[in-house]
């Protein structure tokens, strides 16, 4: 069963890191995705650019809205993701844990809705 | 019905047939005489039940045909008769509990799911044992089921690493079950015995199923309290304190047990919060009158209590013991500092003890003043009177003061 692994985190703080401290954050990043693609559960993931980089897109009334940032001001910003298989839920938690951000912010657990397939 | 949720994989089909089977078992066990294993037979007609209720629905599922289907072939390859050992069951049971306590759901979800799927009780008897809406109840159930299928939340007992965590919490939703039991939160029955012995029974088969310490630990002190159960309210349904209380009527046989369980416990040397509080209340039932009662001892059980569990309300019950050691101005200080804190402030008990402090210090307007505030914060009619009561006390006491002493 798949589930998104959504990663949310404190961008202050993590700007807030020291070279060594950020570096050795992206090593463990680094390390967990071999981990998980070792043990057959990465599908995909990709760290996103800060939110000061996003844009939100609307369509109300047939205008198309475009404006500057996330789509809502949060404590914790999306950071990232990855998609993973897993047997069920308790599976997808124990990966979701090992996920560095999972300790210093929140890391949302969704299943995929999979069309076209009996649940 | 635990096994028929394993073997079918879903909660509302497994309701669903087991109810057709007994329906069936009503029906041919007169004629045909009780079967020779009947958990097995109504476990091997409820598969076939459900097979049925699937083919009817399949005509417009196609989900439901291809689950019917599994079913089928798994119930053909098993044989006619399903092989229902006791040890399965139990093991059924306890994934069931596991289940319904998955950190996943919400708490009142997982503890609406516990009364209702392992203890058996209705919508109406939850909800009136926790003063909600049963509709309220059954809509939380519903949201529950729907996210362990969504979500697929298995239906098996965590593996060892996972155990301690997952085992705190179905302990946690016991004890919750047991306490709106043991005091109800509003109203006027000061105890809902029903809801602790369903407590105390999902206690036991824990600690048969598991025998972790600490599920020991939580059991003693359930039954520990429970044994103060007849002493604790008068004839008039008034709250009688623990110091007050007339230990003649303490259930002996329930202490025994506790202290039982609570050796258990102690000797597996993993000591955790549970196994605590029982040791204090064992220290307690111990003793033979309210002076006799060991309060160096409970002290010391407190300070280790406090390093494991930090909350305001350990903290506050930590300063009511060392009021009785040490006397109610050390009391008085550990309780103000911690009400400045600020955690406290709606918790009744804390400005109730409080104002216990204030009266055995003399210090009438301060305890009239806590008396009210706690007032404000409970709708439970025994405790109420009780406050009332106290607070009456102090005006009496101050008359009498202001004419000097008393002869």
């Amino acid at each position: 069963m798949r589930y998104l692994c959504v990663i949310y985190d404190d961008e202050q703080m993590m700007a807030g890191m020291s070279k060594e401290q950020g570096e050795a954050f992206m090593g463990e990043y680094f390390a967990f995705t071999d981990g998980i693609k070792k043990s057959g559960h990465y599908l995909g993931g990709e760290a996103l650019e800060p939110v000061a980089t996003a844009t939100s897109v609307r369509i109300r009334n047939g205008k198309l809205s475009t404006t500057d940032g996330p789509f809502a001001e949060t404590k914790e910003q999306l950071g990232g993701y990855y998609l993973i298989n897993a047997r069920d839920l308790n599976d997808a938690i124990q990966v979701a844990a090992k996920i560095p951000s999972a300790r210093t912010g929140t890391v949302e657990i969704r299943p995929i809705v999979e069309f076209g397939t009996p649940s | 019905m635990a096994t028929l949720i394993r073997l079918l994989g879903d909660f509302d089909l497994a309701e669903e047939a087991l109810h057709d089977a007994f329906t069936a078992a009503l029906e041919r066990w007169p004629v045909d005489g009780v079967p020779g294993n009947p958990r097995a037979w109504l476990v091997s007609t409820g598969r076939f039940k459900a097979i049925d209720v699937l083919r009817r629905r399949a005509r417009f599922d196609r989900a439901a045909a291809a689950l019917a289907a599994s079913i089928e072939a798994a119930a053909s390859s098993a044989g006619q008769e399903v092989e229902v050992d006791a040890d399965e069951v139990e093991d059924d049971r306890l994934r069931l509990i596991f289940t319904c306590c998955h950190p996943a759901l919400s708490r009142d979800a997982q503890l609406a799911l516990t009364l209702r799927e392992v203890c058996g009780l209705t919508t109406e008897e939850i909800g009136h044992a926790f003063l909600t809406d049963p509709r309220t109840i059954a809509q939380r159930i519903v949201r529950a089921k729907g996210k362990i299928r969504d979500a697929r939340i298995p239906y098996q007992v965590p593996s060892r690493t996972e155990l301690s965590d997952r085992l705190d919490n179905v302990l946690h939703v016991i004890y919750l079950v047991f306490n709106e039991g043991y005091s109800a939160s509003s109203g006027d029955a000061l105890t809902r015995q029903d809801l602790s012995g369903e407590a105390i029974r999902l206690g036991r088969l824990l600690v048969e199923l598991l025998g972790e310490p600490e599920a020991s630990g939580l059991l003693a002190l359930m039954l520990l309290q429970e044994s103060r159960r007849a002493a604790r309210t008068s004839e008039d349904g008034e709250l009688v304190l623990l110091a007050d209380q007339d230990r003649a009527r303490w259930d002996r046989a329930l202490i025994a047990e506790g202290a039982g369980r609570l050796e258990q416990a102690l000797a597996s040397r993993r000591i955790g919060p549970y196994t605590l509080q029982a040791a204090i209340a064992a220290a307690h039932a111990h003793a033979a009158t309210a002076e006799a009662t060991d309060w160096q001892a409970i002290v010391a059980l407190y300070d280790v209590m406090v390093r494991l569990d930090a909350s305001p309300v350990m903290q506050l019950n930590r300063a009511a013991a060392v009021s009785m050691r040490d006397g109610p101005a050390e009391g008085l200080a550990l309780m103000d500092a911690l009400l400045a804190a600020g955690d406290l402030d709606d918790y009744y008990l804390a400005h109730s003890a409080r104002a216990d402090m204030c009266r055995r210090l003399g210090r009438t307007a301060d305890a009239r003043a806590s008396y009210a505030r706690a007032l404000e914060l409970t709708r439970q009619g025994p405790e109420r009177r009780f406050l009332e009561r106290r607070m009456a006390e102090l005006t009496t006491g101050n008359r009498l003061g202001k004419h000097g002493f008393q002869g």
